[in-house]
Order: structure tokens, then sequence, then C-alpha cells
């Protein structure tokens, strides 16, 4: 489906890719030309995601975990290595980045429309899926006259209205209150459950990372690689205020805190 | 936090609501006609003490009324109607013509960057070009004709028009393009779903510019060009000129500009409503 990006690098769709796998990643280098200067977003990051699996990437600003998403998504390309995702891919960004002059229900019917979906059967999904997202009686409302936390259902919404496999998601809860994102957290959570999605959620959040994903895979700061693995075994739901989970956080906060230092 | 928290519990109530009452919206259109009206009155004010001042006869320079009384005498004579529909007709014809044109130019300016680095560095020498400039060829070419009016209206709308939907396509938020992609649009359905959309405030704004152009290059043009015994806007206030009917032609000069911000007025009001449904306006909506 997604065909083979210039460059030395490679993004494919291979249906051949392992069965247990939505995405690998293998060696994947990006380098942007910043002026004169030759900058490495990622320098051979390699990591497996199992279907269904929910995985979070945590790293500092300028780990190139946005990048990693970006070639995911074939908005970016690879300058070496190789990328593969099985089936198809969504992105959720920070910002919802609804597009401001359709509505709520527009803005997933737009996203049914560039599917295929049928002009008659567009609207009656987007109402279903922002209703799936707790939106039932905003579908007629614009971008601003709804609340961050509104918005990024809206953007789970459209995400889902891609009928993807695999969902990246860029510090989509980074600009939201405590609040707000707790519930985001819990909606997201019972989404991925109820689809069997594969998320790949990037954080600089470690406690979030460890709220939500069953592995956390920590980067290196500039350029990106994975550096460190952790495994949570915390059962579901989880608190992001348990003992536990801050425990673990505390660790991968620290190790964050090593990588900058190098 | 306490907005947010409610409306994330779905109590759509919490989410404020427009109060819509007679009394509110009629002192709405007040507050923001009085400024305008206060101008007018202060305009005519000066203008009747420059009159009684004596500097000037009141058949050189007659008083505000004795305008208005001319005004209403025209107003009641088929020639002046006929006057305003052709040069309304002349208007819209050449604003058309020029709109269809700056779209063509500005999205072929957008996509192929050789046409940006030749044409697109014309179009800001275009647009700073009186456009009256255009008419001595446009004689020569096409003679006293109606085709020379129209192209001198065209030369005048269209460079503004035409800046008006490059800035507004170039300007478009690399969020939202990459949004775009992501949902799988790409060359025509990225242009007709996002690009376009999105720079729809800017082009209207383009819009309201290239017809302020297209209504002085018209007023221009008809001043110079009598064409087949047409009894235009500008042929009037010309021959009130040639009888030195100063009467008649302050009358004239007063249906010019009531003519031009009504038009404009009525692009105000699209690019408002424009912008408040993209969300532009803030805490205003």
């Amino acid at each position: 489906m997604r065909p083979p990006l210039d460059g030395r690098g490679i993004v494919s769709n291979l249906l051949a890719l392992s069965d247990k796998h939505a995405l690998s990643v293998e060696r994947l280098t990006v380098a942007y030309s910043h002026g004169d200067q030759l900058l490495l977003a990622l320098d051979g990051a390699t990591l497996e995601v199992k279907r269904g699996e929910f995985v979070c990437v945590v790293g500092a600003s300028g780990s190139g975990k946005s990048t990693l998403l970006n070639v995911l998504a074939g908005l970016d390309r690879p300058s070496a290595g190789r990328a593969h995702v099985h089936g198809r891919v969504a992105l959720i960004f920070q910002e919802s980045a609804l597009l401001p002059w359709l509505t709520a229900a527009g803005n997933v019917e737009l996203a049914l429309e560039l599917r295929g979906v049928n002009a008659s059967a567009r609207q009656k999904l987007a109402y279903e899926l922002l209703n799936r997202v707790h939106l039932a009686g905003f579908e007629k409302r614009r971008p601003h006259e709804l609340s961050g936390g509104m918005k990024q259902r809206v953007a789970l919404a459209r995400a889902l209205a891609q009928d993807a496999d695999v969902l990246l998601m860029d510090e989509p809860f980074g600009a939201l209150d405590a609040i707000s994102r707790d519930l985001l957290h819990e909606e997201l959570e019972r989404i991925w459950k109820e689809s069997r999605l594969t998320i790949l959620f990037v954080t600089h959040n470690a406690r979030e990372a460890v709220r939500l994903g069953d592995r956390v895979m920590v980067f290196t700061s500039r350029p990106g690689r994975v550096a460190h693995e952790v495994q949570v075994d915390l059962s579901r739901p989880r608190s992001l205020d348990s003992p536990e989970l801050a425990v673990i956080a505390g660790r991968i906060t620290d190790r964050l805190k090593h990588e900058m230092a190098v | 936090m306490a907005a947010e928290l409610a409306s994330q519990l779905q109590l759509p109530e919490v989410l404020p609501s427009r109060p819509h009452t007679v009394r509110r919206s009629v002192a709405h259109v007040w507050s923001g006609l009085w400024p305008k009206v206060g101008a007018v009155v202060l305009t005519v004010v000066i203008w009747q003490l420059v009159v009684w001042s004596g500097w000037k006869t009141q058949t050189a320079l007659p008083g505000p009324w004795l305008v208005v009384e001319r005004l209403a005498g025209d107003l009641r004579h088929l020639d002046f109607y006929a006057g305003v529909g052709v040069t309304l007709r002349r208007a819209a014809l050449g604003y058309a013509i020029a709109a269809g044109a700056a779209i063509v130019v500005a999205i072929l300016i957008a996509r192929i960057e050789l046409a940006r680095r030749s044409v697109g560095s014309l179009l800001v020498g275009l647009q700073s070009m009186p456009s009256i400039a255009w008419f001595p060829l446009a004689i020569l070419l096409l003679q006293r004709s109606e085709g020379a009016i129209t192209l001198v209206v065209v030369m005048g709308a269209a460079p503004a028009i035409a800046a008006g939907l490059l800035s507004g396509i170039d300007h478009v938020h690399p969020l939202l393009i990459r949004v775009g992609r992501a949902m799988g649009a790409d060359g025509l359905s990225l242009y007709r779903h996002v690009i376009l959309p999105a720079a729809l405030p800017a082009f209207v704004g383009g819009l309201k510019q290239g017809w302020a152009f297209a209504w002085r290059s018209l007023m221009s043009a008809e001043l110079l060009v009598v064409a087949a015994n047409q009894t235009s806007i500008g042929q009037q206030l010309q021959s009130a000129r040639n009888l030195s009917d100063t009467q008649q032609l302050l009358a004239i000069m007063i249906v010019i500009f009531v003519v031009g911000v009504g038009v404009d007025s009525l692009f105000g009001t699209l690019d408002k409503a424009i912008r408040r449904r993209w969300g532009l306006l803030g805490a205003e909506s």
C-alpha cells in the first residue's frame, strides 16, 4: 500500500512481515539538512512492536521520537535502514490538528471520505465514532468551540475513522490539564482493548508511559536510538498515582537524566 | 478547570451559549454604526462651513442640501439608473474575469516553482503599478471600446486577488498539510480538502482588495472613454464637469462613494462570517 520512498532507507508495508509484528524498525537513520549542516534525528534506531501491543517511547526533546512516527506514517523519508508497517497507519498529533472550518463530525467524515467510504454512510458512521469517544451531542461543534480534551477526542475518533491497524500518537495529551489527561488515558485504554489496535505512543512523561504501555522504550537524545527497554507488568487499569507505577517511572526518569547528561 | 471538567462530563449547558436578544443585536448594530454616522455628519458640517465662508460662489461649490436635492432629482430619472447599470455591468464583468484569471495564476505559481520565480515576482510589480497606466496600450490595441475598459479593470483587480490567494496557500499551517497527508490526501484532494479551505480567509481578503482596485480602475477608465453612447457613471461625471454643473458632479461623486463602500461592506461581512466559522475571531465568536 505504501510504496518505498526515495532515499536509501525503505519504508514498506510487507504482508510477509512476521504475523506477530505490527511494525518493525531496523537500524533506522534519519538526517535533516539544516543550512549546510547535517543533523541526525535518528541514528540506527531498532525496535519491534507486536500486534495488539501498546508500546510507549520516552525521550527528551530532540530524541527523534516524532521523526520516528513521521517515518512510520510516511511523512518523512528515512536516510538509511528500514521501517516496516503491517496494515494501515493513523497518526495523532500533539495539537489536535483538526481542520478548523469543519465541525467535529465533518472532520471525522473527511477521514472516512478519504478512505473511500460512501457519502450515504459517512454521517452515521461519524456520529457512531464520536459517540464511541463520548462526544455525542457535540457533533456540530467546530474545533474552536471545543475544549482541548474534547479536541483530542475528535482527533481520536478521526484516527479510528481511518480504520487503522496501527495508531501512532505523538505526545497527544501533552498540552492537556491533569484531569482531562486522566480521562483520556482511560478512554484510550478502553478503545485499545476493544479494538485490539497496536499503539505506538510517544511522550516525554515517564509516568504517562508507565500508565499506558505494555513496554516502555527509552530513547537517547540527539541522535535518537533505543537506549533501554522496560517491561511493565502492572495490572490494568493502572493509576497514575500508584506507588508501584511511581517506582518504575522513577527508574525511567533516572535513565532519561543519565541519557541527557551524556 | 471547572469548565474543562464539566465539559468532559458532557454538560453542554456549561459551555458558553450565545445570548441573542433583539435588544442586544440592535445595540450591537448601533455600536458599529454610530462612528460612521458621526464621520458623515462631521464631513457635511465642514462642507457647509466652507460654503458659508464664502470662499467660492454657490454655483462653483454648492452646499450639501442643494447636492442632496439634485441627487434626489437624479434618482427619479431612468437615465441615471441606466448609467449605474452600465457601470456595474462593466465592474462585474471585469471583476469576474480578474478573479478567474487570478485563481488560475495563483494556483500555478503555488504549484510550479518556475512559475513562482518568474510570474511570482512580476505579481508584486503589477500590484504596485497603477492600472490606468495600461489604458493607452488598451486603447491602441482595442480602440475606445468596452474591451479597453475591461482590460484596465482586470489589470487593476487581478494582481491583488492572485496575491491574496497565493499568500493564503503559502501560509497554510504545515501541520494541517501533514494531517491531510496522514489521512491519505494528496495532490488534488489535498488541495480540495485542506489547502484551499485553509487559504479561504486570505483569498477573501484579496477579493476585497481586488474590488477596491477594480472600482478605482473602472472610474478612471470611464472618465477617459466615451464608448458607444453609454451613459455610464464616469461619463455622467465627465459631462457634469463639461457643463460646469458642480451640483450634478458632487451628486455623482456621492453615488460612486456609496457603491464602492456598499460592495466593500458586503466583502467585509463575508470576511467576518468566514473568520468566525474558521475560529479566527477568538473570544468574539
